[in-house]
């Protein structure tokens, strides 16, 4: 029974902002500890970036995981093991919502329903104001604690080039399906995954391809020896290899495999293996030895019908693409509740954890060399299992606060990265995990 | 019992190769929302022990009743994964119900898999305790399967002698279908993971059952910081026996109370 005056006073109930596999599994993860839970979800089904339904969804038609199954799948939820390696993203999606029903998670969403501002009440409460996707009106809750779960690949980060161009550009995330590539001349900017793959769907569709990366990269191949790349590099990492060794070892399988790209006038990396985020492509190395894509350098600027290079060629496609990446962007909540910088880049306890806020907690905002989803699901548990200890032993909370709050990042993030915005959350999924276990351990009853 | 499992390089590395999984199932005439029930079997069963009796009396109280049977010549990790997978293939939250060395299968798939609540029914949770008890209720059909020879079951080991009692015709019939191929790790000493997601266990059996020792009954269920819940008089193949409704009525009744 609600003895509360206000309506909008919720007490005790946990607010969860997305309904994408982050928000999923904290939702999940918060009604086992059996906490109340509101979730809000400015889209009208779940699923997030999966839901290519959804206008802001990255995804497009032929996108498939590059995290194999077993690494990407949550931990207490197998997806059906005679699902191929690499899962098709509406497979992805058939997974979320079989994980949202399995648990019933959809009696617990708010959906059409956007945050737009959650302030916190000073009392360690939160006022979270929502509104219905697309105007109408808005409405103001209290909580005892907000998980932000909103995703940090639906904001385009567009590069600037100077000059006009005549042809058309468009960012990555509005790229859904080959047709647009049918016949054109196409330059795709980025050399991330999406860009990789959509340089390869070109080659499949497009008169012309360049594609233009402002560095060299690492091309791992999806297959290693006959077994999923990313399930024979946990097998080095469970032999606990010196990253020296794994740096060699990762030389030697893409020599062996992908082999030497410069040889097609692909740049040398500027850096390390395992200094950027993995780009899993087996088909780009292909297309490039068939001459269906010319690698091309940075693009400078436009010029009516062409683009300059950074090497003074100009090419003149007609179609531009740029997959250059997204943003993460918080706009209901103010940049110093999550510590973050003048670019936008918030500074959290192990990627998750306001520092000044302890009912504050972000869902999957880390990019692993491993499926996000087993991250969120730990994160989540660690997220739900705090805000239990700080109800049951604010003694004990506070101790641990203390503890962890001690831990420089360079102790749970010791991966070296390229300086760009791109790896702003890049870990190392070992380590990341090893760090949560021992947080999960320090919050464990005596 | 174990803490978190993060880390899973078994899984992440060497997953289990699918395969044909036989699932019984028998669905309520209404469906009002109960959890569905998976039923596990134990050492030489198979989904037709449930199918028997316990399959379609829960059916008849309404739950959507499962039964497994395990993947021949799967060791104890493919028989945890088989349940995971189907357990997860259900619509909604399952309730895992082992029986035997299904009930060891179950308290393992716990760790992987939230379940709605679990049942072990004369668990077969340490093979060495186990053994003991068949090599003493049924030494002649056990000993050759420490050489490597065959495993047989006797009557005497998984059915009581007093009424009310199968007919010998039942006895023989059942004992036909057995297949035991038990397996060496069944006797290594391994603690049972912490269920994830904290769903209650309720551990059943019998003081008379010549499989499962009354001591190794109650480690079982203080493991799972609980008292067992006993049915005086029935032998192992608790599902089997002429008085099955029992021990199943009572499973039931206490999930009922668990699901509110
Ligand atoms: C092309 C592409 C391929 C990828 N491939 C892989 C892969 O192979 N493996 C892998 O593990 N990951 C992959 N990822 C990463 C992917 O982002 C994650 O798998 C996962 O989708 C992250 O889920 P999320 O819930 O954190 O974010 P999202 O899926 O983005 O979900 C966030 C949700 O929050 C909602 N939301 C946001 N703001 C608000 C608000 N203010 N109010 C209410 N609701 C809000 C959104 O509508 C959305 O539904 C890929 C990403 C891209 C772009
Ligand atoms: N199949 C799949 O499963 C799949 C497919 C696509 C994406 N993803 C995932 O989705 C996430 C986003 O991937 P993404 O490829 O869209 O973005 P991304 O990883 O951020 O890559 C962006 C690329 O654009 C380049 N770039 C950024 N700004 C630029 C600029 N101003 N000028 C020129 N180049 C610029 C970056 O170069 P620098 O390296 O120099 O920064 C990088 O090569 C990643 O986690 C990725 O793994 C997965």
């Amino acid at each position: 029974m609600h003895d509360s005056p206000d309506p909008g006073d919720r007490r005790d109930a946990v607010c969860v902002v997305g309904a994408g596999a982050s928000g999923l599994t904290a939702v999940k993860n918060l009604l086992e500890l059996g906490f109340q839970v509101d979730c809000y979800e400015r889209e009208t089904a779940v699923g997030g970036a999966w839901n290519w339904r959804h206008d802001r969804s990255p995804v497009y038609a032929g996108a498939h995981l590059i995290s194999s199954r077993p690494l990407t799948e949550f931990p207490d939820f197998p997806m059906p093991d005679t699902w191929p390696d690499y899962p098709h993203h509406s497979q992805v999606l058939s997974y979320l919502e079989r994980y949202a029903a399995h648990f019933r998670l959809g009696e617990h969403v708010w959906f059409g329903t956007e945050v737009v501002s959650a302030v916190p009440t000073g009392d360690g409460g939160w006022e979270v104001t929502t509104q219905s996707t697309g105007g109408g009106s808005s409405r103001t809750s209290r909580y005892a604690a907000l998980v932000v779960a909103n995703g940090h690949n639906w904001d385009p980060r567009r590069p600037t080039i100077p000059g006009e161009f005549r042809g058309r550009v468009m960012h990555s995330s509005a790229y859904k399906d080959p047709a647009v590539l049918r016949d054109r001349k196409v330059l795709v900017i980025g050399g991330g995954n999406t860009g990789c793959d959509l340089a390869v769907e070109a080659a499949q569709q497009a008169r012309q391809v360049w594609h233009s990366t402002r560095r060299g990269y690492w091309y791992a191949p999806k297959y290693v020896l006959g077994r999923p790349a990313d399930q024979v590099n946990d097998r080095l990492l469970k032999w606990r290899l010196p990253l020296r060794l794994r740096q060699w070892l990762y030389r030697r399988t893409v020599a062996m495999t992908t082999g030497d790209l410069t040889r097609f006038g692909l740049p040398e990396p500027d850096h390390q293996p395992y200094e950027s985020h993995p780009i899993v492509n087996s088909q780009l190395p292909y297309y490039l030895g068939h001459g269906r894509i010319t690698p091309v350098p940075d693009v400078t600027a436009f010029d009516g019908s062409a683009a300059e290079l950074a090497d003074g060629r100009r090419i003149e496609p007609d179609l531009v693409i740029t997959a250059t990446g997204y943003r993460p962007r918080f706009e209901f909540l103010a940049p110093e509740l999550l510590d973050a910088d003048e670019q936008g880049r918030p500074d959290l306890h192990l990627h998750t954890f306001a520092r000044k806020h302890p009912t504050l907690a972000v869902i999957g905002l880390v990019q692993p060399d491993s499926g996000v989803f087993p991250l969120a699901h730990w994160q989540s548990v660690a997220t739900a299992r705090w805000l239990r200890l700080r109800l049951t032993d604010p003694a004990r909370a506070a101790a641990v606060q203390q503890k962890e709050s001690a831990k420089p990042l360079a102790s749970w993030s010791k991966r070296r990265v390229v300086k760009t915005e791109r790896h702003w959350f890049e870990v190392d999924h070992l380590d990341y995990l090893r760090s949560l276990e021992s947080l999960l351990n320090e919050m464990e009853p005596a | 019992m174990t803490a978190f499992d993060l880390l899973r390089f078994e899984d992440w590395t060497n997953p289990v190769p699918p395969a044909d999984r036989e699932v019984v199932s028998l669905l309520p005439e209404e469906d009002d929302g109960r959890p569905p029930l998976l039923f596990v079997p134990g050492l030489g069963h198979g989904a037709w022990a449930f199918a028997e009796h316990w399959l379609p009396h829960a059916a008849g109280r309404g739950f959507p009743a499962h039964a497994l049977t395990p993947r021949p010549g799967g060791d104890l990790r493919a028989q945890v994964h088989d349940v995971v997978q189907t357990a997860a293939s259900l619509p909604r939250q399952a309730v895992l119900i082992g029986h035997g060395v299904g009930a060891l299968v179950v308290a393992r798939a716990l760790g992987r898999y939230p379940a709605r609540a679990a049942v072990l029914a004369a668990p077969v949770l340490g093979g060495w305790s186990a053994l003991g008890s068949a090599l003493r209720a049924n030494p002649g059909g056990t000993l050759p399967a420490l050489v490597g020879g065959r495993l047989s079951l006797s009557a005497r080991q998984l059915f009581q002698s007093g009424p009310p009692a199968l007919t010998a015709e039942q006895i023989t019939g059942y004992l036909s279908r057995l297949d035991p191929k038990p397996r060496a790790e069944l006797l290594r000493r391994a603690t049972p993971p912490r269920p994830v997601g904290d769903a209650p266990v309720l551990v059943i059996g019998s003081p008379d059952d010549r499989v499962v020792a009354r001591p190794a009954l109650d480690r079982a269920a203080a493991a799972y910081s609980g008292a067992p819940l006993m049915f005086p008089g029935m032998g192992h193949d608790l599902m089997l026996e002429a008085s099955w409704a029992e021990p199943i009525d009572a499973i039931l009744d206490w999930l009922t109370k668990q699901i509110k």
